[in-house]
């Protein structure tokens, strides 16, 4: 990897200043998808801005019927969390589903979201929950968050701080992973508040994205056969070597009605 | 530019300056000679580089040597009793010939030992599934698998 400069700032308003005043910085969370993009030199950062002695990023709250997930909570965190598993254990089970038990002990959440690489896992929940992503400037709802490959509404210098995740009356993450590296080929991230159903897929097109059809069916009847006869277009869904466009397609509608089913359905 | 770093590795204080791209296991290896680590794919998908962070199994190619900043870094080097005798976890991977060539050996150890202390109650399919980030291309997994398991053993007893 090319050489930088390294910081590990202590509050997030030095973290943002560092950032800003570099010429091309870089936040570094876990460094799991980060570290990795420099060694292969897709990544070549002047400086490094470590957040992890970054204070009050960490660490899990549930108040009411909101859970809160610091930034810099780590995947291992969240899986092995009693308060996230008897809340919203869907969530600890699809951080307990990333990667391998050694990447879960570095990466981050909010890496991970920042990151919006199209086939990662916890955008699905932060869209399919209508979670709310707090930063250093805002906070930002979920279908305004997700905005193509690897790019979200963070703006140069904004920090996400923690995820405010609803809990809902049911939910249910199911994913047909790649069998190397665990990234969902489809993932499927399912919940039901009351009448009102989400549905978010991951892993099928550039970016995370919801399917309204999908959620009207399963508004009027929370079933996995209210979804057996929709199939998404393959217009738009990716194709590499792994899978081609009309298996991802195909495999949206198998992934969410396992995951209705998952959830109840 | 350097940048100095402080860790404890094995139970002794070292310090170095080094550059920031500098990985751990690059840090452990030639700086402080401590080859047992090794790099098989340098892309975080082997596990061969797997060492303990403050307790925990962690890919040491995939974090730098400053960001251990301060931490308690263990490696295969450091499992053994200052005396020679084995780990538990190594005696097991004798015994049950868990190694063909032994280049992804340290990696299985140090993540069986993370698979102890999390699940000391991990049945085959368990220690399978923990297994996923460490690859044996050797493919003696059958071996390993049950050197994991008599090795988690061996460590619960020894806590008792």
């Amino acid at each position: 990897m090319y050489a930088f400069n390294y910081h590990r700032p202590k509050s997030l308003d030095e973290a943002a200043g560092l950032v800003a005043k570099a010429e091309d910085g870089k936040l570094v969370a876990g460094g799991m998808t980060l570290l990795p993009s420099m060694k292969l030199r897709l990544a070549s950062p002047s400086d490094l801005v470590d957040l992890s002695s970054v204070d009050g990023l960490k660490g899990i709250t549930v108040s009411g019927k909101t859970v809160t997930i610091g930034a810099m909570t780590r995947h291992v965190d969240v899986h092995t969390s009693a308060d996230v598993q008897k809340a919203i254990p869907a969530l600890a089970a699809l951080a307990g589903g990333i990667g391998d038990p050694s990447v879960r002990n570095r990466g981050t959440m909010g890496g991970s979201v920042a990151n919006s690489d199209p086939a990662a896992d916890y955008p699905s929940a932060v869209l399919g929950l209508g979670a709310t992503v707090e930063t250093n400037k805002r906070k930002i709802a979920a279908d305004d968050f997700f905005k193509g490959l690897f790019e979200t509404a963070l703006e140069p210098g904004e920090i996400i701080k923690a995820i405010h995740y609803p809990v809902p009356d049911a939910a249910a993450y199911e994913k047909f992973p790649q069998p190397a590296s665990g990234y969902a080929m489809v993932g499927a991230f399912v919940a039901r508040f009351g009448k009102d159903v989400r549905v978010a897929i991951t892993g099928a097109k550039d970016h995370v994205f919801r399917v309204p059809e999908m959620e009207k069916a399963l508004a009027a009847n929370f079933k996995a056969d209210a979804i057996a006869g929709i199939k998404l277009s393959e217009d738009d869904m990716l194709s590499d070597i792994h899978c081609s466009a009309d298996y991802r397609a195909h495999l949206v509608s198998v992934i969410a009605k396992r995951a209705v089913a998952k959830a109840g359905g | 530019m350097s940048t100095k770093v402080s860790m404890t590795v094995n139970g002794r204080k070292v310090s170095a300056d080094v550059e920031p791209r500098t990985l751990l296991v690059q840090y452990l290896r030639e700086h402080l000679g401590l080859t047992g680590t090794h790099v098989g794919c340098d892309t975080s998908q082997c596990g061969c580089c797997n060492i303990h962070l403050n307790g925990e199994a962690i890919k040491s190619c995939t974090i730098l040597a400053v960001q251990c900043e301060g931490a308690n870094v263990t490696t295969i080097e450091g499992l053994a009793s200052p005396d020679g005798e084995l780990h538990p976890m190594q005696k097991a991977f004798w015994e049950h010939h868990g190694l063909q060539c032994g280049f992804c050996t340290p990696g299985m150890v140090m993540v069986a030992c993370d698979i102890a202390r999390r699940k000391p109650d991990a049945d085959e399919q368990t220690i399978r599934h923990e297994l996923e980030g460490n690859i044996c291309r050797c493919t003696g997994y059958q071996h390993i698998v049950e050197a994991v398991h008599s090795g988690i053993q061996a460590m619960n007893q020894a806590k008792r």
